[in-house]
């Protein structure tokens, strides 16, 4: 299982400093929920996170090893990421959208190798895709186009996974079935990294969590260490009760 | 899988290059159009054939190739089922090139100057988009092409109107009509290179199209270098499309229509659009070509007329068509 480090991350977008001497830590095999108000600089820590953003200043390592040194096509194969309302442009099949997920695995020429029909279809079938498999991707329900993108995200089986809101626009069903299937990717061993503005969700299936507000890291540590109404409270500026009862914890905002 | 397709496609090729060296002013037989191909004795018939026909064809294969290939990798890479190899101005720069060889006379002392100044200003053109566009994404080079497109427009009706005489004026718009007649061996030496430099580099792009179906930041996610693929999609269209657009004119709607025409039969993923959407952009300008030799009516159609001319209504009814499958 692979930690993945940020040390001393510090973002610029022209003048405006984004992530501010940003250390965070994920730790291998764990779910860590990424929350902030908006604005905070979630998106930017996990873009920068999953090697896409290159930052001003900090290194990123993975098991140790900095991402530059890693490679753009090994570090594909081993880190999977989802932006935040992921689409797609053509009518492509299902199945060739999950298949996508296989890129970096693949020769540069020719068609999908039949090795890897297995790999595809378990995650087909994992995700309750089996009879979507060639409906244009373009004709799913928010619901279903979550789960394509869950599935082509964890198809080439990587060692972490990095996704940015995957319950926005989800309604409670979905999105505790979203969540659902995140929690079993990491009690198998995947990193998860996970930005969320449902709080009850990241309560329910975190083990950490990284609080974020204006780039800065408030707090971060074991989920039960940051959900409190302290930190929450000036984390969001409102007032805030974490309730805790025997069907697990809720959160309540007040004024 | 598309297998099938491209070997229909290159079977419908063979025919239509077939139908290419028979047809025109003076019919062959195909005995007549063989024994001209292989006997070494000079007449009329391996005169027309070698010297005439077959330059035309292999013109004709490659400029519609070409087109068809750019139009494919472009609406991949743009992600935009309108792009076109115009869009990104290669095609109206190539033309105000041509244009001013044209205008200023080079091309009466020298044969190639047209199409050589076509493919400087093809270069010239995609440069300038590519340096406007540096430091934004898709939209960016989208709005560059169009400006330097717009700018490359306007210098060529500047050239018609301040004309010196009405006959340069013709000659201008002549060019600009697209054809294939009367080029030879020196055009196809002259664009070939280039041509197949520019689809060798499109071809590249197949999987990292594919792979951009989800947007940039997926396809970087994995592993697809997009600034990379961006520059050799751009630079491949520039090579190819400026030497066709060098050699022949501008000739529109094959880069739009080609892609079209393979997409629902390839199930949409950009990469597997490339080879067939070359093929058939062969076979639309060689179809066209055949028909404006064969089809009299009056004066002669132009090769670019006749393709606008039959390919804008298609298109309409290829957009009314398609868009129940577009996203």
């Amino acid at each position: 299982m692979s930690d993945l480090a940020l040390n001393g991350i510090t973002l610029r977008r022209r003048s405006r400093v984004v992530l501010d001497a940003v250390d965070a830590r994920f730790l291998g095999g764990r779910l860590t929920a990424v929350i902030g108000p908006n604005g905070a600089g979630k998106s930017s820590l996990l873009d920068v996170a999953a090697g896409l953003l290159v930052p001003d200043a900090g290194s990123v390592t993975l098991g140790g090893e900095p991402l530059r040194a890693i490679g753009r096509t090994a570090l594909a194969r081993r880190r999977a990421y989802l932006p935040q309302s992921p689409r797609i442009d053509w009518a492509i099949s299902v199945e060739r959208v999950v298949a996508l997920g296989l890129t970096a695995h693949l020769p540069a020429f020719g068609g999908l190798p039949l090795r890897w029909q297995p790999q595809i279809n378990a995650a087909l079938a994992r995700y309750d895709l089996a009879d979507l498999r060639d409906r244009p991707a373009t004709e799913l329900s928010g619901g279903e186009l979550a789960r394509v993108m869950l599935a082509r995200a964890t198809v080439g089986s990587p060692e972490i996974l990095i996704v940015d809101e995957p319950t926005a626009g989800l309604d409670p069903r979905h999105a505790l079935d979203a969540g659902r299937r995140l929690r079993a990717l990491a009690d198998e061993g995947c990193t998860v990294i996970v930005a969320l503005h449902d709080l009850d969700l990241a309560l329910r299936i975190a083990d950490d969590a990284v609080a974020l507000k204006q780039g800065h890291v408030v707090a971060a540590g074991p989920v039960d260490a940051v959900f409190t109404d302290a930190v929450l409270g000036s984390l969001y500026d409102v007032g805030v009760s974490v309730r805790h009862d025997g069907s697990g914890a809720t959160i309540r905002f007040t004024d | 899988m598309s297998r099938w397709l491209i070997w229909a496609l290159i079977l419908l090729l063979l025919v239509l290059s077939a139908v290419s060296l028979l047809a025109g002013t003076v019919w062959l037989d195909p005995a007549q159009t063989l024994a001209a191909l292989f006997d070494p004795h000079p007449d009329l018939a391996r005169l027309i054939v070698t010297e005439v026909r077959l330059p035309r064809l292999v013109l004709a294969l490659l400029v519609g190739g070409i087109l068809g290939l750019s139009g494919a990798v472009l609406q991949g890479l743009l992600r935009n089922p309108l792009a076109e190899p115009g869009l990104l101005g290669v095609s109206s720069g190539a033309s105000l090139g041509a244009v001013i060889a044209l205008y200023y006379g080079f091309s009466a002392s020298f044969a190639l100057a047209t199409p050589l100044f076509g493919l400087a200003g093809a270069l010239l053109t995609i440069g300038v988009a590519l340096a406007l566009s540096r430091l934004g994404g898709t939209l960016a080079l989208i709005l560059a092409g169009v400006a330097v497109s717009s700018i490359a427009g306007a210098g060529v009706n500047l050239a018609l109107n301040l004309a010196p005489n009405p006959f340069a004026a013709y000659e201008i718009m002549t060019w600009l009509m697209g054809s294939l007649t009367d080029r030879s061996w020196d055009h196809v030496l002259l664009a070939a290179p280039f041509i197949l430099l520019g689809g060798a580099m499109l071809l590249l792009t197949g999987r990292a199209l594919d792979a951009l179906a989800l947007g940039e930041a997926q396809a970087e996610s994995l592993g697809i270098d997009v600034r990379r693929i961006r520059l050799l999609a751009l630079l491949g269209t520039a090579f190819g499309v400026g030497a066709a657009t060098a050699v022949t004119g501008a000739i529109g709607f094959v880069g739009l229509i080609a892609p079209h025409i393979v997409r629902p039969l390839v199930g949409h993923r950009p990469g597997a659009t490339l080879v067939p959407a070359t093929l058939v952009g062969a076979a639309i300008v060689l179809t066209a070509d055949i028909a404006t030799r064969v089809l009299r009516v009056g004066a002669d159609i132009k090769l670019g007329v006749f393709i606008s001319v039959v390919g804008a209504p298609f298109f309409l009814w290829l957009v009314l068509h398609v868009r129940r499958t577009a996203p």
